[in-house]
């Protein structure tokens, strides 16, 4: 009867064993690596899908609803002093391009809505902006930080490149209005 | 001795009031800032910067520390809470670790109820390095020796 006891808690735990090293098998092998590390890798993946609560007005903000237009897509936090630098470049092309169907999407991450708020007020964003205060869509991006900007075409494919820092920074002004353009045409 | 007991009555009134309001260094351990997924206290990154300060503001308007977590769940959703709340399904995060405490020394416990049991015949077994004998080997052994003095 000991003996039966002793194989079967043996068993139980080689079994317990086993199913934890299949999830930890499982989680690495599905973990996605991120839009941006594709991009990076010279491909074009599908713009990851995302819902959010707008921030500018009420309503729902979705990327689906851009599908077929251009899309500069800017990720950025109220918190962030280079999103504030670059917000009236962003500002400048949605309006210069607008009548052209390109839309500047800006999510708003991590962050207190009523800073949010305060920050597009105060920098005369007037864009669509969501609010995505967990950073949920951060992670299917793959972004490192704020602020990140990504090129959508119409096909809902990411292209060009994945801008990281300002915009207006000299050292991503020219390869964010080649992005422009290439979008545009896309 | 009206003065004396509405004054009485205001600070019975007023001290709980007082007491439940929550202190910054209080809730900066209780709240996880989302970019760098350390507590608040650990963190001086500019959002965890941003959402002490809230936390000042809230403080100074003395709300409680359920209705300030409510409303950074609201905005940050539930990973915003260093500890799961107790309620539901989260339960479950509080009462695992104690289930498997309690399982463990369980186990442990009739290991050692049982290894005490044995114990004492194999404390036995193990006198002077030496197995007992057989009683009928024993008195054999006891002639043989009883020979050998009278030789």
């Amino acid at each position: 009867m000991a003996a039966r006891l002793k194989v079967g808690a043996q068993v139980l735990a080689v079994a317990l064993v086993t199913g934890l090293f299949a999830l930890l098998v499982w989680k690495v092998a599905s973990q996605d690596e991120g839009a941006s590390r594709k991009l990076q890798r010279g491909e074009t993946p599908a713009a990851p899908a995302f819902t959010l609560d707008r921030l500018d007005r009420p309503g729902k903000l979705s990327l689906a609803a851009y599908h077929g237009r251009p899309v500069v897509l800017n990720f950025w936090a109220s918190w962030c002093v280079p999103c504030k630098e670059e917000a009236p470049l962003l500002e400048e092309v949605w309006r210069k391009h607008r009548g052209d169907g390109l839309v500047v999407v800006g999510v708003d991450i991590n962050d207190l809505r009523g800073d949010a708020r305060r920050f597009a007020r105060q920098n005369r964003m007037s864009y669509p902006l969501g609010f995505d205060g967990l950073g949920e869509t951060s992670t299917d991006y793959g972004l490192t930080g704020v602020p990140e900007t990504f090129f959508v075409a119409r096909s809902g494919r990411l292209v060009c490149d994945r801008l990281q820092a300002g915009v207006h920074l000299e050292a991503n002004r020219d390869r964010f209005d080649e992005c422009v353009q290439e979008v545009l045409s896309a | 001795m009206r003065i004396l007991l509405a004054l009485a009555a205001s600070l019975v009134l007023t001290g709980p009031a007082a007491a439940a309001c929550p202190t910054v260094t209080d809730l900066e351990g209780k709240f996880i800032c989302p970019t760098c997924k350390t507590t608040l206290d650990q963190s001086d990154a500019p959002a965890a910067r941003r959402i002490k300060a809230y936390l000042a503001e809230r403080v100074e308007a003395c709300a409680s520390e359920e209705q300030i977590a409510d409303e950074l769940v609201a905005q940050f959703g539930p990973a915003v809470l260093a500890a799961p709340p107790r309620e539901g399904f989260h339960w479950l995060a509080w009462l695992l670790p104690l289930v498997g405490l309690f399982g463990a020394a369980a186990v442990v416990s009739v290991f050692v109820w049982r290894w005490s049991r044995t114990r004492p015949v194999e404390a036995a077994a193990e006198l002077n390095g030496r197995l007992p004998l057989d009683p009928e080997l024993e008195r054999r052994l006891d002639r043989e020796l009883a020979r050998f003095d009278g030789n």
